[in-house]
């Protein structure tokens, strides 16, 4: 049981983890709440569904397409919608949701309401301690742990990763250094879809995918930025692992989890924030004045 | 007494029929009014009194968030609880829609005034995702007792909230007229009567100096709360009167963003924009439904409307055409046509660029 609750809480964990970085890194450099950051990572679920099931291409090729193509369509749809109305908060904001909306909506016209599965990398699973792990959960765990190690090598080691970081702390000053933070948000965007994409790509067999999946992960996502503090990117992570590992105890040990999961992550999320109103690891500061 | 009347209407033709969106809102009202004259049919009917509950509750949200900056993606919670506890007092104890309606409004306000108290401590992005969190709490504890809240399947045998469809149109239409009035007055920053409308603009936009200013901004955010909920509330009490059933539905999230949807679309942090979103967006919407294959498409539809028109207009469908049509004088800061050169009431010149007067 334990080993169980450990191995689906890094599953849950790491595929959130993925999506809130992703949501962070635009939060931090664009200032976009970008809440179609899901619907991303169902439309790259569903590509991987066409290129299997509808095109018939071997598994491990329909995914690299979809994370080159899901980057490539996160860019467009930076620049055709996102990018034109940075001004307007809120209608950046709104207009994100219609993205999803319009994903969703558009998923539900071609493919309809029911649930779809995809193949996994490996069939079979292991026994440890009693315990049936199948191949893909691991492979899912790895990933995402490569994926993260990767994030974190560009933003601390490359040119990149220091304009991003510069971004994110001052625009101006970054921009007045010389930094073109245009394209910096417009990279950042296409990384954080990837890293969406990556998340479908491995975690999508393990979940059935359904036009609204993006929902319960968006509230999860959100609320693992927001407990690790909005701008902190060390944060989410832990934000995320920490929600991934309350879900799969509550969805393993409680009668009637499944429907508590996202609860008792929420719960989790407005104790925390009684207590730190700028989350486990965001920049404590007084107001911001204009 | 014709003195009397003459006052009045010099009044109105002052206040009114001089400012071109007081005159579209009148004509608007009047026409939504005598809809029901000239078809009955019930679709028409259905359409109106839908969108009239979804307009109080719309306009609530903008209350709470356009106008005192508290933004909330959970709207739904003060909706849903007053549908459900208007559903339970009338299936179980068998109260009329008279009053569950109020009961469940200002049960409401209870459960407002739980969300605002840990919503002083937190603001922007932290306090949106901080309400979105309690819908999806309520869910869950719906889920986990099926037998009491009806569970997935929601409550159903609610009794009517009148006799006959025209009524229930009639019915909501003033409810409408009279909550969005109160609204509206409640958030007017030029008003000589109450302040909470400029209280509510100073916390918006700097709660710090308003504060400083001397006001308790703690009781006026929780009022922002209370009221926004019990409109809320009110809307919800007439949706499940209306609907004869209650389900889980008005928690989703998708339920609570509409709200923010039809607020922002119309324009936010004016209170007939919200108005303006719901008449627009919801009958488009369910026009669509007659057409043949607008079934499928109208979400697709609806999403891609919603975009573009953002896109042109940021600021909101609303708040464009009003700045076509009107312009504040500079000078005395009255409300002129747009096509005016000079003000009406001061004789400034409306447009510093204009160089033909």
């Amino acid at each position: 049981m334990l080993f169980a609750i450990f191995i689906n809480g890094l599953l849950y964990g790491g595929t959130y983890a993925l999506l809130a970085v992703g949501f962070a890194l635009v939060f931090g450099v664009a200032k976009i709440v970008n809440m179609a950051h899901t619907g991303f990572y169902m439309m790259s679920a569903y590509l991987i569904f066409i290129g299997v099931s509808i095109l018939g291409y071997p598994l491990i090729v329909a995914a690299l397409l979809t994370v080159v193509g899901a980057g490539l369509i996160g860019v467009i749809a930076y620049r055709l919608f996102l990018d034109r109305i940075k001004e307007h908060e809120t209608a950046v904001m709104i207009v994100s949701v219609g993205l999803a909306l319009l994903i969703q909506e558009l998923l539900l016209l071609f493919f309809g309401g029911h649930y779809k599965a995809i193949p996994p990398f490996i069939h079979g699973f292991i026994t440890i301690s009693n315990q049936q792990v199948s191949y893909q959960s691991l492979l899912a765990i790895v990933v995402s742990a490569v994926a993260l190690l990767v994030v974190w090598f560009l933003l601390s080691k490359t040119m990149l990763g220091i304009a991003i970081r510069a971004a994110a702390e001052d625009r101006e000053a970054a921009s007045l250094m010389g930094f073109n933070v245009g394209r910096i948000s417009m990279i950042i965007m296409g990384i954080s879809v990837v890293l969406a994409a990556v998340a479908s790509s491995v975690a999508a067999s393990i979940f059935t995918i359904f036009p609204t999946m993006w929902l319960h992960p968006l509230v999860i996502v959100l609320a693992a930025v927001i407990l690790g503090g909005l701008g902190s990117i060390k944060g989410s992570v832990i934000g995320a692992l920490i929600l991934g590992f309350a879900e799969s105890i509550v969805v393993l040990t409680v009668p009637k989890g499944g429907y508590l999961g996202g609860v008792v992550s929420l719960c989790i999320m407005i104790v925390i924030l009684m207590i730190r109103p700028e989350g486990l690891f965001g920049i404590s500061f007084e107001e911001e004045r204009l | 007494m014709i003195n009397y009347f003459r006052l009045w209407y010099r009044y109105f033709q002052v206040e009114v029929l001089s400012i071109p969106s007081r005159v579209i809102a009148l004509i608007f009202f009047i026409v939504i009014g005598a809809l029901p004259f000239f078809t009955q049919s019930p679709q028409v009917l259905r359409i109106l009194i839908l969108a009239g509950i979804y307009a109080i509750y719309a306009v609530s949200w903008d209350l709470l968030a356009g106008h005192t900056g508290q933004i909330s993606l959970g709207h739904g919670l003060f909706f849903a609880v007053t549908g459900y506890i208007a559903a339970l007092l009338n299936l179980h104890l068998g109260f009329g829609p008279w009053l569950t309606i109020p009961i469940g409004a200002l049960c409401a306000v209870v459960v407002g005034l739980i969300v605002g108290i840990p919503a002083l401590r937190l603001r922007g992005f932290y306090l949106a995702l901080v309400t979105l969190a309690f819908p999806i709490i309520l869910t869950g504890i719906i889920f986990i007792y099926p037998d009491f809240t009806g569970g997935e399947l929601g409550l159903f045998g609610i009794s009517r909230l009148s006799p006959s469809r025209l009524t229930d149109t009639y019915i909501v239409y003033v409810v409408m007229l009279v909550s969005v009035f109160i609204m509206y007055k409640l958030t007017d920053a030029t008003s000589k009567f109450v302040r909470t409308g400029l209280v509510f603009q100073a916390i918006r936009e700097d709660e710090i100096s308003a504060r400083k200013s001397g006001i308790n901004t703690v009781r006026y955010k929780l009022l922002a709360y209370s009221v926004s909920a019990f409109f809320a509330g009110i809307a919800g009490g007439m949706y499940a009167h209306f609907l004869k059933i209650m389900g889980p539905s008005t928690l989703e999230l998708t339920f609570s963003f509409q709200a923010v949807l039809w607020a922002i679309f119309g324009g936010m942090g004016t209170i007939y924009g919200a108005v303006v979103g719901v008449y627009t967006l919801f009958p488009f919407m369910e026009v669509l439904r007659f057409f043949p294959l607008g079934d499928e498409i109208r979400g697709v539809l609806f999403a891609s409307v919603l975009i573009i028109i953002l896109l042109f207009m940021p600021e909101g469908i609303g708040v464009w055409i009003r700045d076509k049509i009107e312009i504040t004088c500079p000078r005395c800061k009255e409300i002129n046509i747009a096509r005016r050169k000079r003000c009406r009431i001061c004789n400034a010149q409306l447009r510093l660029d204009d160089q033909s007067s």
